[in-house]
This record gives C-alpha cells, sequence and structure tokens, in this order.
C-alpha cells in the first residue's frame, strides 16, 4: 500500500489544482492549472463536450458529449476514457445527485429529462420535459431536481423519488441555467434572451425577485445571463452575461449588481478554485478563459484553450 | 406498453398541476395559397410546396409541448382560400399573394382577427397599404435593404454598382436598396438595367464582362434580382474582380441554412425532422407567427384576439426567435423587429443591425421602415 503511495508520487509531478474546460467545437478538453494559469493537458473527448462535472471524490469526471450521443465517464489522472453512459439523445448539461450515483441530464433535442445510474450504467427514468432543456439542478436534499426548458421557457420541478413532474413555473425566455441557493430555499433561474434571472421560493415555486442587468454602453439586447455560480456562503453571485462580454457580481441576499467585470466574447459558464478566489469564466467565440480575482473584481489573465469553450468544472489535486 | 402507460400517467399528473387548471383551446388558421413564383433561368432552387406550411407545423408542436404543462392546446385549421371558413378561428396565417391578402385583410368579416403576413416582403404592405389586423413576420424588403447598406458601410465597400432586373420585384429591390443606400450614405456609382433576354446560362462568360465594363469604380456589385434568375451568371463573371450581393453572393436574408449561432442548431434539426429539407425565410416567418401566438397565449392565459393583440404590441412581448436578441412587434405597422442574416450559401457573414448601427429606441429599428417613416396609421389606437 505505501509502496503504491510513493509510486504515484514519483509518477506524478507535484500537481496544483486544475479547472477543466470543455471546448464544444474541438472535442477536447483544456486542463488548467490555477497555480501557473497554464494549460497543461488537451484530452480528446467524444463529439461536441458541453457539460462536465466531477465526482464527489473527483475520481471520475462526467462529460456530456451531445453530439456522441453520450455521457463519457474519464479518470481524470490518466486522462483516458473509462466508458460511456447510456443519456439519451444529444444530452447537453446534467447534474449530479447528492448521492454521488444519479446523473439528471437534459437532452436537448428530445425535450426529454434522463436519469442514470452511474454505477448500474442504466437509464432509471426519462421524463417528458419542455423543448431543449438545458438548466439542471439538484436541490441539496436531493429531494427535488429541475430542468429548465430554454423553448418552452420554464422550469420543470420533478420530484426525485417518484421522478416525475410535479410543478411547472414559466421563466422570461430561454431559461439556460439553474441553481439552488441558501440552503436549497431558493431556486435561481437565469433567462437568455429575457435578460433576468428569476428567483423562486422552493416551497411554493413562487417567484420572489427578479435581476435586471444594463451595463453602460451596451445594448440591453447583447445583455444575456447564462450560467452563474454562488460562492459557498452565498453572498455573492457571478452571472456570465453571453455576448455582452462581462460578468456580473450580485449580492446574493439584495439582488443588488454591484459591478460588471469586462472578459472574453460570449462568456458561458465558470468555476471558483477551492477557496473562491479565483474565477475562470469560459469565453466561446475568443476562444479562451477568463481568470478573475473575486476579491478586487478584476480580470487577472486570459489563457486560450480550444474552440468554443462551453463548460468549466474544478479540481483539487491536493487533499 | 410500459412506457406508453408510463408517458399517460405523466401527462395526467401534469394536467393535474393545480396552477393552471384553465384549459385553453386555441385554433390557428393557415391558407396555403403561395403566389405563382415567376421562371428562372435555372431550376436548382424550386421552393418546396410545402413551404410556410412545414414552419406553422413546426411551431404548433413547439406551442403543444408547452402546452401541455399550462393545460393548453393548438390545432391547425387548414384553410381554403376560395371559400375559407373562418367561424371560430381568431388567428390565421397566410401565404398567399398581395391581392389576394389585401382583400382578406380588408374583409370586414376579418377585422377583428389577428393575421399574419408570412411571404410577402413588400414595402407598401408596411406602409400606407397597412392593415390593423396585419402583423408581418417576414421582413420587408426594405429591412433586408438596410442589412446590406449596414454591411457595405461597415466593410467600406460603399461604393456600389447597382443592376436592377426587369421584374417588378426586382424593381421593388432596387427602389429598396437606393433607399437604403441614401439612408446610410453608400454612393451608387453607376446603374444599369439588366436588359438580356437570352439563357445567361450558356453565354454569360462572354456578355457579363461586356456589361460590367462601363462601370464606374465601385466595391461591391449589387443585383436587384430577388429570385436569382440572372444574378447567379453575374458572379464571378465581372469584368473587375468584386464581390456580388443582392440576388447572389452574400445575400440579406430573413433566414439561411448556415444561421447556427444562437441555439440555432436546434430550429433547424427539428425543422429537418418534421420536414426532410432545410428551413427557408418563409418557413421562418410561418414559425415566427406561430410561436409568437404560443408566447402570448402563454403569457396572458387568455385566447381573447384583443388581449393576444394588446399584449403582442406591449413592451412586455418578446421572441426568443435563434437570431440572438428577443423580437418583438413594431407598434406602427406591425412588423415583427428582427435581426437580418448577411450569408452566403455556405456560412453566416454577419449579422445586421451591425455594431455601431445605433438607434435611440432599438438598435433592430435600423433596418426598414422606422417609426417616423411609416405612413401606416391604421396601427394607432387600436
Amino acid at each position: 500500500m505505501r509502496a503504491l503511495a510513493i509510486l504515484l508520487l514519483t509518477a506524478m509531478p507535484l500537481q496544483a489544482d486544475e479547472v477543466w474546460v470543455t471546448n464544444e467545437k474541438d472535442d477536447t478538453v483544456s486542463v488548467i492549472d490555477i497555480e501557473t494559469l497554464e494549460v497543461t493537458r488537451t484530452l480528446e473527448v467524444g463529439q461536441r463536450p458541453r457539460g462536465i462535472t466531477f465526482s464527489k471524490d473527483y475520481s471520475r469526471l462526467y462529460i456530456c458529449a451531445s453530439d456522441s450521443d453520450a455521457v463519457q465517464v474519464m479518470d481524470p489522472i490518466t486522462g483516458k476514457i473509462l466508458h460511456e453512459l447510456p443519456s439519451g439523445e444529444d444530452p447537453e448539461q446534467f447534474v449530479l445527485h447528492p448521492d454521488d450515483t444519479h446523473l439528471y441530464i437534459a437532452n436537448e433535442d428530445d425535450a426529454i429529462t434522463t436519469v442514470v445510474d452511474t454505477k448500474t450504467r442504466r437509464v432509471i427514468a426519462q421524463i417528458d420535459v419542455g423543448i431543449e432543456p438545458e438548466g439542471m439542478a439538484v436541490s441539496p436534499d436531493g429531494k427535488i431536481a429541475i430542468t429548465t426548458s430554454e423553448t418552452t421557457n420554464m422550469a420543470h420541478w420533478i420530484n426525485t423519488e417518484t421522478q416525475e413532474i410535479y410543478a411547472n413555473t414559466l421563466v422570461d425566455q430561454r431559461p439556460r441555467h439553474a441553481e439552488f441557493a441558501k440552503n436549497g430555499t431558493e431556486l435561481w433561474v437565469s433567462a437568455e434572451i429575457g435578460g433576468t434571472i428569476s428567483i423562486f421560493d422552493v416551497a411554493s415555486q413562487a417567484e420572489t425577485a427578479k435581476i435586471n442587468f444594463a451595463i453602460k454602453g451596451v445594448h440591453q439586447d447583447r445583455i444575456q445571463p447564462v450560467g452563474f455560480r454562488l460562492n459557498a456562503d452565498n453572498t455573492r453571485a457571478f452571472v456570465a452575461l453571453g455576448p455582452s462580454n462581462h460578468i456580473a457580481v450580485v449580492d446574493a441576499q439584495t439582488y443588488e449588481v454591484l459591478e460588471y467585470i469586462l472578459v472574453g466574447r460570449r462568456v458561458w459558464h465558470m468555476a471558483f478554485n477551492a477557496d473562491e478566489t479565483k474565477l475562470f469564466t469560459t469565453n466561446g467565440i475568443s476562444g479562451d478563459v477568463t481568470v478573475i480575482d473575486t476579491t478586487t473584481l478584476k480580470a487577472l489573465k486570459s489563457i486560450k484553450v480550444g474552440r468554443y469553450p462551453w463548460g468549466a468544472a474544478f479540481r483539487p489535486t491536493t487533499q | 406498453m410500459i412506457t406508453k402507460t408510463l408517458m399517460i400517467a405523466c401527462a395526467i399528473s401534469i394536467l393535474a398541476a393545480p396552477m393552471f387548471a384553465n384549459p385553453l383551446r386555441v385554433k390557428i388558421g393557415y391558407i396555403h395559397s403561395p403566389p405563382e413564383v415567376a421562371p428562372t433561368l435555372s431550376n436548382l432552387d424550386a421552393p418546396a410546396p410545402t413551404q410556410g406550411l412545414d414552419g406553422v407545423q413546426l411551431a404548433l408542436d413547439e406551442n403543444n409541448t408547452t402546452g401541455k404543462f399550462l393545460n393548453q392546446s393548438y390545432e391547425l385549421i387548414e384553410l381554403d382560400k376560395t371559400n375559407p371558413d373562418t367561424n371560430g378561428i381568431d388567428v390565421i396565417v397566410l401565404n398567399m399573394s398581395k391581392s389576394d391578402m389585401l382583400a382578406f385583410a380588408n374583409d370586414a368579416g376579418n377585422a377583428d382577427k389577428i393575421l399574419f403576413n408570412a411571404n410577402l416582403d413588400n414595402a407598401d404592405l408596411r406602409d400606407d397599404k397597412c392593415a390593423a389586423n396585419l402583423f408581418h413576420t417576414l421582413p420587408s424588403i426594405a429591412m433586408r435593404a438596410d442589412a446590406l447598406a449596414q454591411f457595405g458601410l461597415k466593410k467600406k465597400w460603399a461604393k456600389w454598382a447597382l443592376i436592377t432586373g426587369p421584374k417588378p420585384a426586382d424593381r421593388e429591390m432596387s427602389d429598396a436598396l437606393q433607399n437604403a443606400a441614401r439612408k446610410f450614405g453608400i454612393n451608387i456609382v453607376s446603374q444599369k438595367d439588366w436588359t438580356f433576354d437570352s439563357d445567361m446560362r450558356r453565354n454569360a462568360a462572354g456578355e457579363v464582362p461586356l456589361f460590367t465594363q462601363s462601370f464606374k469604380k465601385h466595391d461591391l456589385v449589387v443585383i436587384a434580382d430577388p429570385t436569382n434568375d440572372f444574378a447567379r451568371y453575374v458572379q464571378y463573371n465581372t469584368w473587375v474582380p468584386r464581390p456580388v450581393a443582392g440576388g447572389a453572393g452574400i445575400k440579406p436574408v430573413t433566414w439561411a441554412r448556415s444561421i447556427e449561432q444562437y441555439g440555432a442548431v436546434q430550429l433547424q434539426n427539428r425543422f429537418r425532422e418534421i420536414a426532410g429539407r432545410q428551413m427557408t425565410s418563409v418557413d421562418y416567418a410561418a414559425w415566427a407567427a406561430v410561436r409568437s401566438i404560443g408566447e402570448a397565449v402563454t403569457r396572458t392565459k387568455s385566447t381573447s384576439p384583443e388581449t393576444i393583440r394588446a399584449y403582442m404590441l406591449s413592451d412586455e412581448f418578446a421572441l426568443a426567435g435563434f437570431k440572438g436578441r428577443s423580437l418583438s412587434y413594431r407598434k406602427w405597422n406591425g412588423q415583427l423587429r428582427q435581426p437580418i442574416a448577411l450569408a452566403h450559401h455556405d456560412a453566416v457573414v454577419a449579422m445586421a443591425p451591425l455594431d455601431g448601427f445605433l438607434h435611440q429606441r432599438n438598435e433592430l429599428d435600423t433596418l426598414g421602415l422606422d417609426k417616423s417613416e411609416s405612413t401606416c396609421t391604421a396601427f394607432e389606437g387600436k
């Protein structure tokens, strides 16, 4: 056992934590070392990779290979694809249930949410949702899964015990991303064309607040909220505003926008580092990742990755 | 069998959702009577006989998918042009000739209906011949001409040689291009009418260089030939090497197979799946009409034509049209404002409005008849 550990240590150079980015138009994943802020590896994956997430212990990477109609499972140390999971057609985005086993996958072309057991590698449910499902979220207690559908303009509330929809709420045009906040009492949904984030009370599914965005010198039509993340203590949210090329920093308590940070072109999704001092945003059109200092709210660097970077996921390498 | 039962059970549980108890049934009429297409020298791109209808069908499917979560359903009623039974149908999408459309829109029995023009780009239908009940989801020729002028200016290809074809539609496009040139400061340095009546497929290489030899120094050859009857033979046959735009080369278009950004791939895929062909501009306009109704009914939870109309003309209305901006209707003439693609056969080169063309209200209103320019008064106070 000890010999093995030593062997592993000597086999691998000392590594810093990483951010993994899917390149939608290159069929690759770029691995960024967050100390040097350089790309250290570029790994071949299936076609049109978009959603990306790690298992809870970071030993497995899940990738939505949309045009391969599969979720690929990769060993992040070797960079090898271990196997594929049945995912339904055109998986775009997914979320891993807190049980570390069930993946909830949005099948964009099929108007379906597929639930896959990552251990048995079987589909355990398919749920009819609206057209172009995309945003996926699971409540921290694991009881509720959310799918947002872009053309139907809804958030669908799924009971994870029965795998059935129990409520549907209308949101603004082209909902893109959903996140639970504040211990699962709030649901946030971004609407790309509506230009808003709607906040729902989870218990009643009633809309309680709406965040609007305005950037001086940028037309309202270009301000299109897509991906967003809240920090761990839920004091702040960082919102990617698509073709306006800005990240909005939102006070998650008052829902006021505090700051807009200029990043690369068509900013889409993002990931924090371990202590949330840095934020890495994927910029689709400019093909790079912007690193933001979350204290000063300044962009530090752009890192060139592949074509159309889409999703981002953090991976710690030090325990 | 098991999955089917499961799906039905699923559907029932959705319908049982207490929030949306009131069932809404919406009948959408469609009149498919596309005008005769003038013959072209080459018949490579003959319009599909179901152009328009397939767009309606796709949007209807989308409305019904949304509707199943809200207890709404949408039904397509195909109407006969000569004797349409429009009883109980408040919304009708039209794909017909200009004279038929004007007669239909001005028929007293249709005054309170919501009609959509899905196939005609004539400027006057949005201007002095506008009708209060007639919305336009297809962009006007003026919107498309303005898009090309913006592109010319942006590229600094601001000296144009203009060739105008002999057909009435060619003249209308030529007028629109000249208006656009005036509006944006494009200099039309030379103009010629296309007068050949021979088959250019055989002698373009001989005739076109001579025809274009007399043009003054120009950056772009712009051809008013919306059906691409002869424009395709001008391209690569000009006296001096110049890009061609308008009827061939770079075209300002409502929709093209090469529009893939802004989630458009999904729409293109869905369309190809039901129609077995590429989506055209008329399909797109028909789709946008039916989706507009779906959007208005979903948001207002009403099927009353007055409520739908008021909502469509309000600031709240927004249609996600897969063109990167939210689409809405102009309050002064019922035109759906939308970006125009500048595309050649294989790729989109630019989307208008281009960066830098600003407007006090909405950049999309830099394309086509703006409020102060339109003489349409029918919409006011309705």
